[in-house]
């Protein structure tokens, strides 16, 4: 009993974890067609954020705090440049945004090497996040349950700034039908901008959210960018519900198959799940309906 | 010349000259250690040419062409390791087994310890999980970016499945230390030469039949089905199909790719066949010239040459440029370095009119970026080259406008 | 008929270029038993006349690796230069030539041919993971060079080509294990990284544990850079063993030890021994989360030998005193001064002369006086259980009462007869 809730909640941690990587994803990926390979290494700055402001303010809470904002500005204008220098080019070459973005990822990890150096640096969790309380015997984690916590946040001020935002209604005309809404005089080209930021903002949350469960260096994205793009991919293109659903539903299973056989047959297992799920429904748990053949 | 280098005569003509480049000057003026090398890049240049099919003619981003390579390779790897074991060891198991496993051979195992089974496997086994992929994927129309991020995904899975199994895979290990290749002594000099005169011959025969390839029928379906897929099944043509075909013939090179590197190299390990391998392969072909026939190959052998002199002695500065490698050439040169000569005549003629295809797929009608360095990359692919255009090193300057050739939906190109 | 091959020049040509490949065929292996032993046939081409010999290093300076294989170049650098600076070996200056293995094993295997055979290195010293370790040793012995590894590892394994200067399993692993009984530890629980030294690491626990009447309350692996460690915590958690043994890799020991700590496990509570977390390591995963742990080694830089304060001294010299040391760096200097004294003791830097002077050479290390093994190409050793303390270093709080001979296949001991067959 106590092992399944332990093992519940897990799954449901581990969830709010690729939700809080993928969510931007959702955005960029989803919303805008970019194959942003280098949103895992926009979630290492984000880390490093979390550790140089922890170098400038001590106490391991403050900082805490102060970095979830640093960091969302510190991806976000990350992506933005990103934005601005290449992939406003490629709109329409999706495919070339993947390898193209891949490139700035290399880079990325290499600068990250060496301003930081190679081994992980600490970044230490705040007094207050340190122990776990006890659910029915179960030790729940507090640096999970903030996760979770921080995770549905972002998804809840993500579904607010959509739909009940004129931003977001420009966003969601513009991935609707892009040229009726410029048309109608909507700018795209800040729509954009706008939409890129958030996405690449809510990597950088996402990196310090991690910092309390992982290790922060270099490499600290490729762990996650694989599965935040199957989270995605399976949630079905452009649907924030989807993710969600998706994000949880790979959690719960992961750690189930992890229980079940071990870590890494469980890995192979999800992917395997993923390849059959996206036979059945190739557009994903939702799909945008469009006029479109494929 | 120009003339010359057209045609069928300037397709055997820049054939021998191939030929004579790797079988004759190669051998003749390379030390056996440099040798090697380049026997391990031509591989590399053997799965090149399948990705410039697939990718460059056909739109389709394979990015999980690790798994492949890693399956013709650790099919060839387990050969030689059961062979070498009966060899030298006599109990047929091979070391590695008795020292992680059980110390017997797997079921899954005993029909590679035979040398033609194992030769048909290297194609057919590749080809075969290409054609279930292929047909699941291309079938029900899953395109583009899902098919980028499965194949990833499917490299992913393959790599961590590989570790895993140590007792029988040899884990992150991988299987090395190979003494014998189909009985012939890996030691003896002149055994490494042959299998080095080997990959270069396969690789000609790839660069052959890829080369009929793009001029066939289905090479120009190919082609059309990249730029306008419903178009062409408007046309009674499936293009799950004719992507099916060029993805198991993409895999099935792979494959005799791994198969070859083996022997050549000595090693395969899981670090090989992942998701960082699967996609550096890539940046060779985009390199030279995705769409292009010789393009992939002289990028690939390139990209790997240059990584092995500068990567050791800068390992950090080898990084930067790699990554840098992937932004400038993408980004800013699709058609890779093949394009080069035709866009800078190109640029000299018309400077003004630098931002005017409506080459896009309907999706994409942003405005083009007015300031680009290359004339036109808004267009998908501007380094396809006009089908007669044999030679991508010496891409015609004066060829027609450029803007349109790689149209294989040209009229005047479908009833050739 | 999409494809339609019509006759081209080049079916010909490719013909002829398949009987030119056949042409060139060479010898047929006839006789096995021959063929194995035969000499490399590239002689070696290693250049004795001028003032300096060249070396080679190699060790990954890229990818994942290279957050603890720096630390090894760095120390491997240090010896060369103190040992240039002293007059060189036999009155020759080391020439360094250094190559990046950039975290793959072929990557390893194709540097190592070229220090050997484009560079005709006299002996090349790194190597650190087994993969890189195995990938390596059928290019030393195909060529018959000399690899000099200074890292720990999972033993059953000797190669006259390779010189092991880390500890063997006997050297660490079972002296560990040996503690952990002494201390009244009844059950254990193994956690380790998926690659080959824990899976051989943990069959060897097994049957100690077997035999020993420890009993293994679960055996878990997590993928290579695996952050995710909730599941494996909670069993871990679960089992109530008594300790836990541990050998993850790199970054996985951070998110292990954090998530460890979170569910309310502490080193008093079930004490962690690791095999892979080094002074090095200990800032990156964080003071707060293993303080108190335990760890297995055979030396720290808190060692008191004159030899050690030495070493410390010029390695913070040469490198910033924010430095430490550590056991694999220990040994890697250690290798570099015992192929010196092989190659004075023999009078020659041709391998097989320095093979054959190898056997009882000794060295004033860091870490205590050690010897080599001629029989095995091991070394003598100290095993040393160390605490990690409150600055971050490792106190040892037990130490074998003499050096350990290396027994890599675990030969004397009874319950290990299976292990190496």
């Amino acid at each position: 009993m106590e092992l399944l809730i332990g093992q519940m909640f897990a799954g449901l941690s581990l969830g709010s974890v690729l939700l809080l990587a993928a969510l931007g994803l959702s955005l960029t990926f989803g919303q805008m067609g970019v194959i942003n390979m280098a949103h895992g290494e926009f979630m290492m700055a984000g880390a490093y954020t979390a550790f140089v402001v922890q170098q400038t303010i001590s106490d391991a809470g403050v900082s805490l705090l102060v970095s979830i904002p640093a960091g969302f500005l510190v991806g976000g204008v990350l992506g933005l440049v990103l934005e601005a220098v290449l992939l406003r080019r490629m709109y329409h070459r999706p495919l070339d945004t993947l390898l193209v973005t891949f490139g700035v990822a290399l880079i990325l990890q290499q600068a990250a090497r060496d301003i930081f150096g190679a081994p992980s640096v600490d970044v230490r969790a705040p007094g207050w996040l340190q122990g776990n309380i006890e659910l029915l015997g179960a030790p729940i984690p507090l640096t999970r349950l903030f996760i979770l916590g921080l995770s549905l946040l972002c998804l809840a001020g993500l579904v607010l700034l959509l739909k009940a935002t004129p931003l977001g209604r420009r966003i969601r005309a513009v991935v609707l039908n892009r040229d009726l809404a410029e048309t109608s005089g909507v700018s795209t080209r800040r729509s954009d901008q706008l939409t890129f930021f958030i996405g690449s903002g809510l990597a950088g949350i996402a990196g310090v959210a991690v910092t309390l469960i992982g290790s922060t260096s270099p490499y600290l994205g490729t762990n996650y960018i694989v599965d935040a793009f199957l989270v995605v991919v399976a949630g079905g293109i452009g649907q924030i519900k989807g993710a969600v659903i998706a994000a949880f539903a790979l959690g719960v299973l992961q750690s189930v198959f992890e229980y079940s056989t071990t870590a890494s047959i469980g890995k192979v297992l999800i992917l395997i799940v993923i390849v059959m799920f996206l036979q059945l429904r190739p557009q994903g748990i939702f799909s945008l309906k469009t006029r479109s053949l494929a | 010349m120009r003339n010359l280098l057209r045609g069928r005569l300037g397709t055997a003509a820049g054939f021998t000259l191939g030929a004579v480049l790797l079988l004759g000057v190669a051998p003749a003026v390379l030390p056996a250690f440099s040798l090697g090398l380049l026997g391990k890049f031509l591989c590399f240049a053997i799965v090149a040419v399948g990705i410039g099919l697939a990718w460059g003619r056909g739109g389709m981003l394979t990015l999980g062409q690790g798994v492949f390579f890693g399956l013709g390779a650790y099919i060839m790897a387990m050969h030689m390791k059961l062979a070498d074991a009966s060899l030298f060891g006599g109990t047929g198991v091979p070391d590695f087994m008795s020292l992680y496993g059980s110390g017997e051979v797997p079921g899954w195992w005993e029909p590679f310890r035979s040398p033609a089974l194992t030769l048909l496997a290297v194609v057919l086994v590749p080809g075969l999980v290409a054609l279930v992929l292929g047909l699941a994927i291309f079938k029900r129309r899953v395109k583009g970016a899902y098919f980028a991020i499965l194949s990833q995904a499917l490299a992913a899975a393959f790599a961590v499945f590989l570790i895993g199994q140590q007792a029988t895979t040899g884990g992150s290990n991988g299987l090395n230390g190979f003494r014998s290749f189909f009985g012939f002594d890996l030691k003896d000099p002149s055994n490494k030469l042959m299998l080095y005169m080997i990959a270069a011959v396969v690789l000609l025969l790839a660069l052959a039949i890829a080369r009929q390839l793009m001029h066939s029928r289905l090479g120009e379906l190919l082609v059309a089905v990249r730029d306008q897929e419903e178009r062409v099944r408007f046309l009674g043509y499936d293009p799950a199909t004719v992507k099916t075909v060029i993805y198991v013939i993409a895999a099935v090179l792979a494959g005799i790719a791994g198969a070859l590197f083996v022997p050549l190299v000595g090693i395969i390990s899981p670090a090989d066949v992942g998701v960082i391998p699967s996609i550096a392969f890539l940046i060779g072909v985009a390199i030279g010239g995705r769409a292009t026939l010789l393009g992939p190959v002289l990028g690939a052998v390139g990209v790997a040459a240059a990584q092995s002199s500068l990567a050791s002695t800068f390992p950090s500065f080898w990084v930067y440029f790699q990554g840098l490698l992937f932004v400038l050439v993408i980004g800013f040169m699709p058609g890779g370095l093949a394009s080069l000569p035709a866009a800078v005549g190109r640029w000299r003629r018309t400077p003004a009119s630098a931002s005017t295809p409506d080459a896009a797929p309907p999706s994409s009608t942003r405005p083009a970026a007015p300031d680009l360095p290359a004339p036109d990359p808004e267009a998908p692919d501007p380094a396809a080259p006009h089908p007669e255009a044999p030679d991508p090193e010496a891409p015609d300057p004066a060829a027609p406008h450029p803007e349109a050739p790689a149209k294989a939906t040209r009229p005047e190109e479908v009833s050739r | 008929m999409w494809v339609s091959v019509t006759k081209r020049a080049f079916i010909p040509l490719a013909a002829a270029a398949m009987a030119t490949v056949l042409a060139g065929c060479g010898s047929q292996i006839a006789d096995p038993a021959s063929a194995g032993s035969t000499a490399s046939s590239g002689t070696t081409c290693v250049n004795t006349s001028g003032s300096s010999i060249k070396v080679g290093f190699i060790n990954s300076l890229s990818g994942t690796m290279a957050i603890s294989e720096s630390t090894v170049f760095d120390s491997l650098t240090l010896a060369a230069e103190e040992i240039n600076a002293s007059g060189g070996v036999l009155g020759k200056q080391l020439s360094v030539i250094s190559e990046d293995g950039a975290s793959e094993p072929t990557k390893f295997a194709e540097r190592a041919g070229k220090l050997i055979q484009q560079d005709c290195t006299a002996a090349v010293f790194g190597g650190w993971t087994s993969s890189s370790r195995k990938a390596m040793l059928p290019v030393f012995e195909a060529n018959d060079a000399l690899l000099f590894y200074p890292v720990q590892y999972e033993g059953l394994e000797s190669s006259k080509n390779i010189f092991y200067t880390g500890a063997t399993t006997n050297q660490q692993i079972i002296p560990a294990l040996d503690y952990l009984a002494e201390q009244g530890t009844k059950s254990l629980f193994l956690v380790g990284s998926d690659y080959v030294f824990p899976r051989t690491a943990n069959k060897i626990i097994q049957a100690y544990a077997a035999a020993k009447g420890i009993e293994i309350r679960g055996e878990e692996y997590a993928p290579l850079g695996s952050t995710e460690f909730s599941t494996i915590v909670n069993k871990v958690r679960d089992s109530k063993a008594d300790a836990v043994f541990n050998t993850l890799n790199g970054d996985s020991n951070v998110a292990f030890f954090r998530q460890y700590k979170s569910v309310g496990l502490t080193a008093d509570t079930m004490p962690v021994v690791s095999v892979s977390i080094a002074e090095e390591e200990v800032p990156g995963v964080g003071l707060d989360n293993v303080h108190g742990q335990l760890t297995a080694w055979d030396y720290y830089q808190t060692l008191d030998t004159p030899a050690n304060k030495k070493f410390v001294a010029a390695f913070k010299a040469k490198f910033g005193a924010e430095r430490v040391t550590s056991d694999p760096m220990e040994a890697a200097y250690t290798s570099l001064y015992l192929w010196k004294a092989m190659v004075e003791k023999a009078g020659s830097f041709e391998v097989d002369k320095v093979q054959a002077a190898a056997g009882g050479v000794t060295f004033e290390a860091p870490e205590g006086l050690v010897t080599v093994n001629g029989e095995n190409n091991h070394i003598t050793k100290t095993p040393r259980i160390g605490k990690i303390n409150a600055d971050g270093l490792i106190d040892t709080v037990w130490s074998s009462p003499a050096a350990v001979k290396p027994d890599p296949f675990l030969a004397t001991y009874d319950w290990a007869k299976d292990l190496a067959k």
